[in-house]
Formats: structure tokens, C-alpha cells, sequence
């Protein structure tokens, strides 16, 4: 980084001078939800070994799991996941020369937060009401 | 002219590009399909408990299922994580996070096909 540079070129700029848009807000809560899903990817890991393991370690991964604190977390990788899906839509659709102007750029991006957020919650609801994931305990 | 100066130094194309924006993208498509298969079933398998999952994940769907949103997926976050390394560390602690992002990503996998097949027999 900036520390290990020897020259004293400028550097290109950055969060700190750009005005904040919505196209800048979704790509960089598109790396930073992808590197939450190496997190989620573990969890989802754990949860194979756990089951593999059999009866008992399965009921102790699933009593961490409902605890608030696994809750917190299950939500966030929802979100991130839910994010991370819907915003590489737009990824693979600009590979394709789609939507890439600015007007465009700028809707989509707000129909993936949007999207996002509902896709996430309808998830919730779904665990909560039909799945009986509040019967659970915690 | 080229001389074999840039391979020395380690500086240039590692001619690895295409191929990883081609495994990113291919491993993308295959999970905007796979990730919403697995959830839905994955959501519907938890209600029923231990024994539920298990009969789920010993099933040839349920296994065949697993088995390829876990081998995109791994693919899929090491080639993007290898990216943000690359962009925020440089030398040997971009060496060694690169190195610690293939190793997680191979033990993860490996974990997930062992106990596909521990739960499948």
C-alpha cells in the first residue's frame, strides 16, 4: 500500500475525494459482501461436517446457529448473499454491453439495493413463519 | 523485442487473465441458477431436522446439488478474493494471502466432499 510506495507520483482518487454516488456504493458493497461470503462459505462448510459428524454435533451447530448472535450473523450473509447475486447480475449483463450507460447504471443500481433488501427479508419471513425457526428456541 | 527481463522480476502478464475472468464469470452463471436451487431446498430440508437433511443430502438431487454449488462456490470466492489481495497488498504479505486464499479455499472443499461422502454411505 501508500507506505511501501518509494515514489511520490499522485496517486489516483479515491472514497476520500469522489462525491458519493450510488454506483460507487454498490461496487464496493459488492467486494466487501463477497468477502463476507468466504465466511459464509465456512458456515455453510460447518454445517456439511456437522452433519456428517452426526446427531449430536448437528444439534450443537444448530444451537449455535439460533442463538442472537448466529442469528446476526445467518442475516448478514443473507444480505451479503442476496446483494452479492443480484448485483452480479449487472456484472454479467455490462459483460454483455447491457445497461452500461450512466441513467441506466445508476437505476439498476438502485433496483439491487432495493431487490436486495426484499429478497432478504421475504428469506426471514419465510424461516420464520413456515419454517416455525422462532419454535426453535432462543 | 523481448527479452526474458519481466519473467525475472516477476513483472508482466502471467497470462492467467482470460482464463480466471472466464472461470469467474462461467462459475457466476452456474451459481445464479445452483444458489437459489440449493436454498429453496436447503430451507425446506432444516424443518424437518437431523434426520430430514440427512435423507435430503444422501439423496442423488440433494447430493449432486451440494456437491456443485460448494465446487463453484469455492472456485467462484477464491478467483475473488484473489482480486481484492492483489489490489490492497503488495509483496510478500500479498505472497502469503494469496497463498492462505488457495489453501482455505482447497481445505473448505475438501471438508464439503468428505462429508458429502461420509453422509452419502
Amino acid at each position: 500500500m501508500s507506505a511501501e510506495r518509494s515514489d511520490q507520483r499522485p496517486l489516483s482518487p479515491f472514497t476520500t475525494i469522489w462525491r458519493w454516488h450510488v454506483t460507487m456504493v454498490t461496487s464496493i458493497l459488492h467486494r466487501a459482501s463477497g468477502v463476507a461470503l468466504y465466511g459464509g462459505v465456512f458456515a455453510m462448510v460447518a454445517w456439511l461436517a456437522a452433519a456428517a459428524e452426526g446427531p449430536a454435533m448437528y444439534a450443537r451447530y444448530v444451537h449455535i446457529m439460533i442463538s442472537w448472535p448466529g442469528r446476526a450473523l445467518l442475516f448478514g450473509f443473507t444480505l451479503a448473499l442476496s446483494f452479492h447475486l443480484l448485483n452480479g447480475v449487472r456484472y454479467l449483463l455490462w459483460g454483455r454491453g447491457i445497461g452500461y450507460d450512466k441513467a441506466a447504471a445508476d437505476r439498476s443500481a438502485w433496483l439491487v439495493i432495493v431487490l436486495s433488501s426484499i429478497l432478504t427479508l421475504a428469506i426471514w419471513a419465510s424461516a420464520y413463519w413456515n419454517l416455525g425457526l422462532l419454535a426453535m428456541g432462543g | 523485442m523481448r527479452t526474458s527481463y519481466k519473467n525475472v522480476t516477476g513483472l508482466g502478464s502471467a497470462h492467467k487473465g482470460v482464463s480466471h475472468y472466464i472461470k469467474q464469470r462461467v462459475t457466476a452463471v452456474a451459481l445464479l441458477i445452483l444458489v437459489p436451487l440449493f436454498l429453496f431446498q436447503f430451507l425446506a430440508s432444516i424443518t424437518t431436522g437431523y434426520e430430514g437433511v440427512m435423507a435430503w443430502l444422501g439423496s442423488p438431487f440433494g447430493l449432486g446439488l451440494s456437491f456443485l454449488v460448494i465446487s463453484a462456490m469455492v472456485v467462484h470466492m477464491r478467483l475473488g478474493v484473489q482480486t481484492a489481495i492483489e489490489d490492497y497488498f503488495g509483496g510478500s504479505l500479498r505472497t502469503l494471502a494469496l497463498w492462505l486464499n488457495g489453501f482455505f479455499a482447497l481445505v473448505l472443499w475438501l471438508i464439503a466432499i468428505y462429508a458429502l461422502i461420509k453422509i452419502s454411505f
